[in-house]
């Protein structure tokens, strides 16, 4: 560890990261650009429409370095909350971005399914993988994409071919050591026809480890597909979370994507959905819980670049301490993309007086013929509520945990995966404290 | 031993504003009590405070149940050693099922040394029992799956109320218009569902504006509060005759409470509870 934080990201660190990599050379090219892109670049100035809200000039790059590998066992890490008890088409477990033990059922590889560490496949499958990979992530974005690009390792794929339903969900877990790095690379991919579900979560091994995360995810949803995807960032309060995350949806293609977010110190999100294909559906369901001095940012977009497409955003935030979210929502539709029915809602339940959470939504509209609504919330748990519930037995904390819950239902229930219902609702309902 | 709610010189003031001046009553466990008066006359405030809402300050007095003070328990704890009260306008929990509230309810009630986070009574067996309430008192079993008190019509909400009385058995309940927004029919079925459920095992105080629940609960006593005090107690034939004759007598033999409440209903606020 030692010589682990000496080294930094630098030129140096980046020849000796990029000649210890055995990759083709379009690969290494595209980190050379990103490097490149990076060194031009400033960190995002704090008048930034989508940074102000964001404070990271406590965030000190030269603290952390690219990640190291490790010699820890997979049975070591922590996490899994999402499948207990669930057969599993694969699983993939991760440390410091580092693949420790990987699983594909037989039955889907004979299939043509990919499933592993995108570094590895991409040397593997690189003529199928090669085409979708960042084709839905801008490495000049910001400087956090830039260095990711420069920098990813590790990372996760899965690939569908087309037609192929998986009817297992299949499970990745990332793990980062207390002041470690992760610069996970998520890559999906769903050919024509294909269905998948992918659980997706990030563990520390402790609630307040340190850390930083820089990473990306990249799902594509060919003509037709179908994914379910979830994604449980339950970092240590320490981690610093620094996330570009988009999807591509094609022609009737539907995505049902699950963000649930507990961890990190402080998160900055960038989500993007683009329905590119006529009749394509995505729906968001979002889940933040925060306490202590937590900050969580998510920036939504929801693109309509097709006509008849549906996009509907839920996302809910119960927020208690000095606890803060951001959210950002922007529903964007294109002159081209006519019967647009686009949603986008943002619900804020504040547990304390400290609690703060900002709820900003957009809309941008080019087409004449769509129905976009979108609306948000905040508000203080009702003491009329904490009084009922007491007279019929429920302790104040009892009566705030249930309020908290039955706030989430809503969401909940669009949550079609049940053990991703009910480890989100437990892993909630422990942190929610007694307040007066 | 029969159980005892004892009440003396009770005074309590919302927003520092007097309420209840100086309530008098005790109540043995097996009898029926009601309680009447002109609206704004503190009866709703009496059951609260009893309740223990962080609004309802007591000034002055002492509640007691069995001897042990129940003003130094917090609402859950007055709950749990069987105080319960069905309220005139029940508050909505969005996305909490009757029956799962039913059941955290009941488990606390039922073990009211439970901690946080111990294992609640066993869903079949819950189930089963919650069923077979609802049927008795002719609601249909879905809904326990609606959110409490979310969307319920106002006799829906009342019905809940008694459902959640048959669950919970507490040893005083206080009744507070547990009639209105009823129909004539399900005023009725109230009446005879209280009546089985509550009379002769528990301390009943009923609260109301009419005289279906005391036909069919006959009242040992009744109370008649005026401007914040009890004013008169008497037997079944005082609620009969109010309810014939109205409060002009009262209001005529105690001009001073009289005025008492007329000053606080001019100032009355609106209320999202009680
Ligand atoms: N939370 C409150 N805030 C302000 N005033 C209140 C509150 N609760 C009660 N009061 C006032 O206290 C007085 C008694 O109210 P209470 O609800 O106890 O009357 P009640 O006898 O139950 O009347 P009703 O028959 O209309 O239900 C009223 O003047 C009322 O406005
Ligand atoms: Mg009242």
């Amino acid at each position: 560890m030692a010589t682990a934080t000496q080294l930094g990201f630098n030129q140096e660190t980046f020849d000796a990261f990029v000649a210890a990599r055995d990759e083709p050379v379009w690969l290494t090219e595209a980190r050379r650009a990103a490097w490149e892109h990076f060194q031009n670049t400033d960190w995002p100035a704090r008048n930034h429409e989508e940074w102000m809200r964001t404070d990271i000039r406590m965030f000190k790059l030269d603290r952390f370095s690219p990640p190291q590998p490790t010699d820890a066992k997979a049975s070591s890490i922590k996490g899994g909350l999402l499948c207990p008890g669930v057969a599993l088409a694969g699983h993939n477990r991760s440390l410091d971005s580092h693949s420790l033990d990987l699983t594909l059922h037989k039955n889907w590889s004979d299939k043509g399914v990919i499933f592993g560490s995108l570094d590895t496949m991409l040397a593997e499958h690189g003529d199928i993988l090669r085409p979708h990979f960042q084709s839905a992530f801008d490495p000049t974005h910001d400087r956090f994409a830039s260095l990711h690009a420069a920098f990813w390792t590790g990372g996760q794929v899965l690939y569908v071919p087309r037609g192929v339903v998986v009817d297992e969900p299949l499970h990745m877990l990332s793990s980062m050591t207390d002041g470690g790095t992760d610069l996970g690379h998520v890559l999906v991919v769903l050919e024509d026809g294909a269905e998948a579900t992918l659980l997706c979560e990030t563990s520390s091994p402790t609630e307040t480890a340190g850390g930083f995360h820089c990473g990306a995810v990249e799902l594509v949803l060919g003509a037709g597909a179908h994914l379910r995807f979830v994604n449980f960032q339950d970092w240590g309060h320490g981690v610093w979370h620094f996330a570009h995350q988009r999807a591509l949806v094609h022609r009737d293609a539907t995505l049902q994507w699950t963000v649930a977010a507990l961890g990190s110190r402080l998160a900055k999100v960038n989500q993007r959905v683009s329905m590119v294909g006529e009749g394509a559906n995505c729906q968001v369901n979002g889940v933040l819980f925060t306490e202590g001095k937590q900050h969580l940012s998510y920036d939504t977009l929801q693109h309509h670049e097709a006509a008849n497409c549906r996009s509907d955003f839920l996302y809910k935030a119960a927020l208690q301490d000095k606890s803060r979210t951001v959210w950002r929502g922007m529903i964007k539709v294109d002159p081209a993309a006519q019967k647009t029915d686009g949603y986008q809602r943002n619900d804020n339940l504040l547990l304390s007086g400290d609690a703060r959470a900002d709820s900003i939504p957009g809309l941008e509209i080019e087409a004449d013929d769509v129905r976009c609504t979108h609306g948000s919330t905040s508000g203080r748990v009702d003491e009329e509520l904490i009084f009922y519930a007491g007279c019929r037995g429920f302790t104040r904390k009892e009566a705030i945990q249930m309020i908290v819950t039955g706030f989430f239902q809503h969401v909940f229930d669009r949550i079609t995966i049940e053990n991703v219902r009910d480890a989100l609702a437990l892993a909630i309902a422990r942190r929610v404290r007694e307040y007066e | 031993m029969s159980d005892t709610l004892t009440i003396r010189d009770l005074h309590v003031a919302v927003d520092g504003k007097p309420i209840l001046r100086g309530v008098n009553l005790t109540m043995q466990r097996g009898e029926t009590h009601a309680l009447m008066g002109p609206n704004g006359s503190g009866k709703s405030t009496l059951g609260l405070a009893i309740s223990g809402h962080p609004k309802y300050e007591v000034t002055q007095g002492s509640i007691e149940l069995n001897g042990d003070d129940v003003l130094a328990m917090s609402p859950d704890e007055r709950a749990r050693s069987g105080v319960f009260m069905a309220f005139q306008r029940p508050v909505a929990i969005p996305g909490v099922k009757m029956a799962d509230f039913l059941r955290h309810a009941t488990t606390n009630i039922r073990q009211p040394d439970r901690k946080e986070g111990e294992e609640l009574i066993p869903m079949r067996e819950f189930r089963k029992e919650l069923k077979g309430k609802m049927q008795q008192l002719q609601m249909d079993v879905e809904f326990a799956r609606r959110y409490v008190n979310d969307g319920f019509s106002g006799g829906e909400m009342k019905r809940a109320e008694i459902l959640t009385l048959a669950m919970l058995q507490p040893k005083f309940a206080i009744l507070d218009e547990t009639d209105s927004g009823l129909d004539a029919d399900a005023v009725r079925l109230a009446a005879e569902s209280i009546a089985e459920i509550g009379r002769d095992k528990m301390g009943l105080l009923i609260i109301t504006h009419h005289d279906k629940l005391l036909v069919h609960n006959p009242p040992d006593f009744t109370h008649v509060i005026l401007g914040g005090r009890i004013v008169e107690t008497g037997g079944a034939e005082l609620a009969a005759e109010l309810h014939s004759q109205g409060y002009e007598r009262i209001r005529k033999a105690y001009p001073q409470d009289d005025a008492e409440n007329q000053a606080m209903l001019e100032t009355e606020e609106p209320q999202s509870i009680g």
